[in-house]
């Protein structure tokens, strides 16, 4: 397993500050004690290989060029087309997931560089409602993929969700169309998308771009289906068997080209792009 | 076909039935036509108040009714020299999604439907209209084909959704419906969608792609089913009724939304009280859409659908 090559491997002041430092943290693949800080430096890989979720924060710094993100339409949010409350209105579940992770929305998008080379990429924020795919997600993959093909970019997406935003209802069932539309454009102008499927992506993301890559990597040991495992277990009335819709189940079916530790992502996805784009377009 | 009255249409189904009791008394006795056409006006307009009256969750209920008509019930009264084609060409035929060429109003169409079955035997080789991967590849095979030779798409969507399963997961659902996705917006043709029931998510999206998509009055359209949005929202499955009303998911609603172009109207009573006039109906709206489409060039009905589609949503720009 190679680490990054220029990855700051400790912390700085305001990092360590903010971890807390001495706190522990329990392996959920090998059930180590480890501290958050050893985990954190690892980028939440441990060292028996079992993978956290990590931020999408601390994925720029894993794999972009200095880190750097020059983000695009950061500022959008979405409306309350249904006027939706559940145990509360949608509006404030929207402020109260802003408030929690700083973000604005469930994915960034933005220009960025792997091994100087640039790109389109793009990343769900898994924290911010479960990486839901509303009417802002859908439109900025949108924006992704045209902007991609305008500006002659190679398209990298993280995915990790849940599906769509019940609370959009019928109209963030459309952000599929939409963004399968536009992946099909920046196909026809001949760059590659490479899909990255994280822990967990299922349901309405799942079934739309995710699967659509040029090349589909899955992170290592990412749950990754159509329908949620107890959904399945409901409808057939069994339990489902070990290791069903891991990343290994979705390589052994045919349906990922490479299971790639994210430890590796960095050196893959640039290894990729540079084959893809090494011949000239016609 | 037996009969299966659901209770808030009990009052509709006694008249309906009496009037189509005395519609053939008067086919063989013409005194019987002034009495008929009198019950057949209450019929309409009982019908037309009662039904005005019904709430989300009791459409959803209509929109599921098992004696409503399906894909393969319409096909007879909208189409002439239908031909089925089975198949993904990779590993089965799925029979809950029937794909077929088809002469509509004497020009030659493709026609892709979800197909329901009718009992439990026939619901068993249908899967109660829940497609595998199969069955959404063989869809897009048809998309490609039609695209090809030039032959405008017919869909009609009517699924509980994509079937949740083993097999479906270890053959690919996800990777099928989004492929589905992509082949219909490539699709060089005009594509009309119709809801006819339930469209259920993204299984029934893979249908939707289209650049006119009308909704029988009573169908209806959602991202998630009411049952199943209830059990994670509200943590209750028995608040299915809260979650169809908070889900906006009848024709009304899908059209305020601007997710469909038209409300195909119904016979009183509903589609399963006469299925050769919903046909009829579905066929006016089917025609005035296709004859409008018909106009456009290949790259105007690309661009049109992606614009179509580029549009749907709700964003505030900070
Ligand atoms: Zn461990």
């Amino acid at each position: 397993m190679d680490w990054p090559d220029k990855k700051p491997g400790g912390l700085d002041a305001s990092e360590k500050a903010s971890l807390g430092k001495g706190v522990f943290k329990k392996c959920d693949g090998c059930g180590e004690t480890l501290t958050t800080e050893t985990l954190h430096t690892s980028f939440e890989v441990c060292t028996c290989g079992h993978h956290h979720k990590l931020s999408a924060a601390r994925w720029r710094v894993l794999l972009l060029d200095d880190g750097h993100l020059d983000e695009w339409d950061a500022g959008l949010s979405p409306g309350d087309p249904l006027k939706f409350v559940d145990d509360k209105p949608y509006p404030e579940r929207v402020a109260t997931a802003k408030k929690g992770t700083k973000a604005n929305e469930a994915i960034e998008i933005g220009h960025a560089k792997i091994h100087r080379k640039p790109i389109a990429y793009g990343s769900f924020v898994f924290s911010f409602m479960g990486g839901s795919m509303g009417s802002v997600v859908g439109d900025k993959i949108a924006r992704l993929f045209e902007r991609a093909a305008e500006e002659k970019l190679p398209v990298v997406l993280l995915s990790a969700s849940g599906g769509a935003r019940m609370q959009e209802g019928i109209l963030s069932l459309m952000q599929m169309a939409k963004t399968v539309a536009a992946r099909e454009r920046h196909r026809d102008s001949g760059l590659p998308f490479l899909s990255v499927l994280l822990h967990p992506t299922t349901g309405g993301v799942a079934a739309s771009f995710a699967f659509l890559g040029d090349v589909n990597l899955a992170e290592t040991g990412a749950l990754i289906g159509f329908a949620g495992p107890r959904v399945i277990e409901t409808t057939i009335r069994q339990k489902l068997p070990d290791g069903f819709q891991k990343s290994e189940f979705l390589l052994e079916h045919g349906m990922v080209d490479r299971v790639v530790s994210r430890l590796d992502m960095r050196e893959e996805l640039a290894m990729l792009i540079s084959h893809l784009c090494s011949s000239p377009r016609p | 076909m037996a009969s299966y009255v659901l209770p808030f249409e009990k009052p509709v189904v006694e008249l309906v039935t009496r009037v189509r009791e005395l519609r053939e008394l008067a086919e063989s006795d013409r005194q019987y036509l002034p009495e008929l056409r009198k019950l057949e006006e209450k019929t309409s307009k009982v019908a037309r108040e009662l039904f005005a009256e019904l709430d989300p969750w009791q459409k959803v209920q209509l929109s599921r009714h098992p004696n409503r008509p399906y894909t393969m019930d319409y096909v007879p009264y909208l189409f002439q020299d239908f031909q089925e084609l089975h198949g993904d060409r990779r590993f089965a035929d799925d029979a809950a999604l029937v794909c077929g060429v088809a002469r509509y109003r004497g020009k030659s169409v493709v026609l892709v439907g979800h197909q329901k079955g009718r009992g439990a035997k026939d619901n068993v080789k249908r899967n109660f209209g829940m497609p595998h991967p199969e069955g959404y590849r063989k869809a897009q095979r048809m998309y490609e084909l039609a695209s090809r030779f030039s032959l405008p798409i017919l869909t009609f969507i009517d699924t509980p959704g994509a079937y949740p399963g083993l097999g479906a997961e270890e053959r690919g659902q996800s990777e099928a419906i989004g492929s589905c996705l992509a082949a219909m917006s490539r699709a060089r043709v005009p594509v009309i969608a119709t809801i006819i029931g339930e469209g259920g998510s993204g299984g029934a999206l893979a249908l939707g792609v289209a650049n006119r998509v009308h909704v029988l009055e009573y169908g209806t359209y959602s991202v998630i089913s009411p049952e199943g949005c209830a059990s994670i929202l509200w943590k209750d499955g028995s608040k299915a009724d809260v979650a169809a009303k908070s889900l906006r998911i009848t024709a009304a609603d899908l059209h305020d939304l601007g997710i469909v172009e038209r409300i195909v109207e119904e016979p009183p009573g509903g589609a399963h009280q006469d299925t050769a006039q919903a046909a009829k109906f579905i066929d006016e709206a089917l025609n005035a859409a296709l004859t409008e489409l018909s106009m456009k060039s290949a790259d105007e009905l690309v661009t049109q659908r992606y614009d179509r589609f580029r549009v749907l949503g709700a964003i505030t720009s900070a």
